[in-house]
């Protein structure tokens, strides 16, 4: 086939850009500076399993809460009327024109101590630590994610038919078991890659957790940002290890909706 | 047949965007009874029908379940279950699932669930078929998947909306007797929606005949046929002769200059009326014989009889008959009595009478200005002192489709459009009133047109008396 000569530009930037580099990594983690063979640095990766846990426990944390915000309100948008809906979904859109940092930045101005939100909290008697702990994190992945959830929620629930919502009342559900019976079953090719699309970028990000949980609070890109410098050796056998972690729960996501989405 | 109503709508009226969809709808549908919406897209048939599923609130009226008003119940609060026009089967359940859905939700015991599904399924002719996956289906299976998943719960009522609309034509004929031995064996009341008249008069116990919103006639199937209650529905309803005559008495017509003898009265005299010849009831004479002639233009053969185009002095006639005549013969025709049926026109005036003042005389070219909804129009010919009101006798041919699409009024809806035999008679809606039409051109129904006055046809007075025609 002719069109088959259209990948060509993109088969030469993924050899260049993607397969070369998961070989440098690879060759990295396995050799060390003499270029001999070596699961050295893989044992001492392993040293830093609690920043993994870490890791995985805010990102299961982040996606959940994204989860739980995102599908009513996909529900709603794709129930809504078409012109609505792409407002809807330009509105979701909007934040993420404006800088991944400069986010980020904002976030820490309004929760550190003495910024408006600890201001007014300690006004009304009430003192907690609103920075550099766990729900910060969370708070700024969700905010940074969230919209990764909604739109392919919100594509999927989309193309439920309306008639089969119809069909759904007409036998006697009502709204809790339409979306229970239905629209739930129906949606859930939105909610795997939904989920794969913050859950991913959850657990290997480290600028959220850099500057919202300060130096107690570090997740597994941070370790890896800080040791490249002093050990690039281990800091690839972490980044391999994490790829293999998502690897794994990808296919796993998969294969559950594979199972579920028979027919749709 | 038990003869009480089960749903009744009253007064039922409904808008969309400012759109009347439904105008003031009164419906009794009875106990156990095959009834059928009939009518041309956009006739409000489907909108009646989700009304009565409470899938949809009308804006005025009532309807009344068994006598109790439902307004307001949702739709799983009714005992009424629908048939969706493009099946809506839940494509991540397999046959057996989705016939259950509704039983499962009711929270039947187990055993109970599987033993009315199956023998559902095999009311449907689906036995076996309980693993399969829906979306593996040929459409007339799925068809009857949907019906048994909403007979499975035994509602009294089952609505059913253009269900075998996506078939073809083979499948339907076969399905189109099996829902009828379906209604006939369950017991239920079945509401069918359809454009299709054939289906409606092959199922059917009473057909509800629609238009813009409003029910034209109601009746059996061979009322609706025998005795249309105007042009619209002989004409929607099988084929016909639609053709113009007058009521000269009662119990006699002059139709295309001669006169027959009728068994209608009732209508007045020299009443304007529309007169219904189905095909197969124009008897082949000799010309001596034929209360009015005429040539043979075309014969098809269609299997059981031949159709034939036979040319009057005025008009074509449709002829079907068993035996044809050749093509250029010269032949006689008769109609007996009691197949010329006679109705009232749908238009009640034969022309069309406005009032307007001139707004602007034009001396120089003898014409005034007059204003016709908001528009300026001139009328050749006349000279008014401005302010003078016209009363103006447009006849039918005295207006036509700008075929240009500027027009003297704009987007003009048509509202019906009926072939007389030598002309279309097209009623047209503007803002603020309806005209008549003859025009040779076929026009769309339903669509929007710009149409242009010929006021040299016209009859044009000063509304305080005098006559003032141009010759």
């Amino acid at each position: 086939m002719k069109t088959k000569k259209l990948i060509i530009p993109y088969l030469l930037w993924m050899f260049l850009f993607t397969l070369v580099p998961l070989a440098l990594i690879i060759s990295n983690t396995c050799r060390d500076e003499a270029g001999n063979f070596t699961l050295l640095f893989l044992q001492k990766a392993l040293n830093y399993k609690d920043e993994f846990l870490y890791s995985l426990w805010v990102a299961f944390l982040s996606t959940s809460i994204c989860l739980v915000l995102a599908y009513p309100l996909s529900y709603f948008i794709s129930r809504s009327s078409e012109r609505a809906q792409r407002t809807y979904t330009m509105l979701i859109m909007v934040p993420m024109w404006m800088n991944f940092l400069l986010r980020i930045r904002a976030w820490v101005l309004l929760l550190q101590n003495s910024g408006p939100i600890d201001s007014f909290l300690n006004m009304i008697g009430v003192d907690i630590p609103l920075m550099y702990n766990t729900s910060a994190v969370v708070l700024g992945m969700v905010y940074e994610f969230l919209p990764f959830m909604i739109l392919p929620l919100c594509t999927v629930m989309g193309k439920i038919d309306k008639s089969l919502i119809e069909a759904a009342q007409d036998l006697g559900c009502s709204r809790l078991n339409v979306i229970r019976k239905v629209v739930f079953p129906l949606s859930i090719p939105g909610i795997i890659s939904g989920v794969t699309m913050v859950f991913v970028p959850s657990a290997s990000t480290f600028l959220v957790s850099q500057y919202l949980g300060g130096p107690n609070n570090r997740m597994i890109g941070d370790v890896i940002e800080m040791l490249y410098k002093s050990d690039r050796h281990t800091a690839s056998a972490i980044a391999l290890l994490l790829m293999i972690v998502i690897l794994v729960f990808m296919v796993i996501m998969n294969r559950f909706g594979d199972e579920e989405a028979v027919g749709v | 047949m038990e003869q009480t109503s089960i749903v009744s709508l009253r007064n039922i009226s409904l808008s969309f965007d400012g759109e009347v969809i439904l105008n003031n709808i009164d419906l009794d549908i009875k106990d156990k009874e095959f009834i059928t919406l009939l009518g041309p897209s956009g006739c409000g048939k489907t909108t009646t029908l989700r009304i009565i599923g409470g899938f949809l609130e009308p804006d005025a009226g009532d309807v009344f379940y068994e006598g109790k008003r439902i307004n307001g119940t949702p739709p799983n609060k009714r005992n009424v279950n629908t048939v969706f026009q493009k099946y809506a089967l839940f494509p991540h359940l397999n046959v057996f699932e989705n016939v259950a859905f509704g039983l499962k939700l009711k929270k039947f015991p187990k055993e109970e669930i599987k033993k009315l599904v199956t023998k559902m399924l095999a009311i449907v002719d689906l036995k076996g078929y309980e693993k399969r996956s829906v979306a593996k289906l040929s459409g007339g299976q799925q068809q009857r998947v949907a019906i048994a998943r909403a007979l499975v719960c035994d509602p009294d009522v089952l609505l059913l909306d253009e269900p075998l609309g996506a078939l073809d034509l083979k499948l339907r004929k076969d399905m189109q007797i099996e829902l009828k031995r379906i209604q006939k064996m369950t017991k239920k009341t079945f509401v069918y929606v359809t454009h299709d008249q054939e289906e409606a008069l092959t199922m059917s116990d009473r057909v509800v005949v629609m238009k813009n919103g409003k029910i034209e006639q109601i009746g059996t199937p061979i009322d609706i046929y025998n005795e249309p209650a105007n042009a619209f529905v002989a004409d929607f309803i099988g084929e016909a002769n639609i053709l113009d005559g007058t009521m000269l008495k009662d119990y006699k017509v002059s139709i295309l200059g001669s006169d027959f003898p009728c068994v209608d009265k009732g209508f007045g005299e020299n009443t304007p009326v529309d007169i219904v010849i189905r095909p197969e009831d124009i008897e082949i004479t000799s010309p001596e014989e034929g209360t009015i002639t005429g040539d043979v233009t075309g014969v098809v053969f269609k299997g059981v009889h031949y159709e034939m185009e036979v040319r009057t002095k005025n008009c074509i006639l449709l002829i079907h008959s068993t035996v044809s005549s050749s093509v250029g013969s010269h032949i006689g025709m008769r109609v007996d009595p009691n197949n010329i049926h006679i109705m009232n026109k749908l238009f009640p005036t034969p022309y069309n009478e406005l009032e307007a003042e001139v707004t602007y005389c034009n001396e120089a070219e003898n014409s005034v200005t007059v204003e016709i909804e908001g528009r300026e129009v001139d009328i050749p010919g006349y000279s008014f002192e401005k302010g003078t009101r016209l009363s103006i006798i447009l006849p039918p041919d005295g207006l036509y489709v700008d075929g240009e699409g500027i027009g003297q009024l704009t987007d003009v809806y048509i509202e019906s459009v009926i072939w007389k035999g030598a002309h279309n008679e097209i009623i047209l809606e503007s803002d603020e009133r309806k005209w008549i039409m003859h025009s040779a051109q076929d026009e769309q129904v339903a669509t929007y047109v710009p149409i242009c006055f010929d006021f040299s046809k016209a009859t044009v007075k000063v509304l305080d008396g005098e006559a003032l025609n141009e010759d």
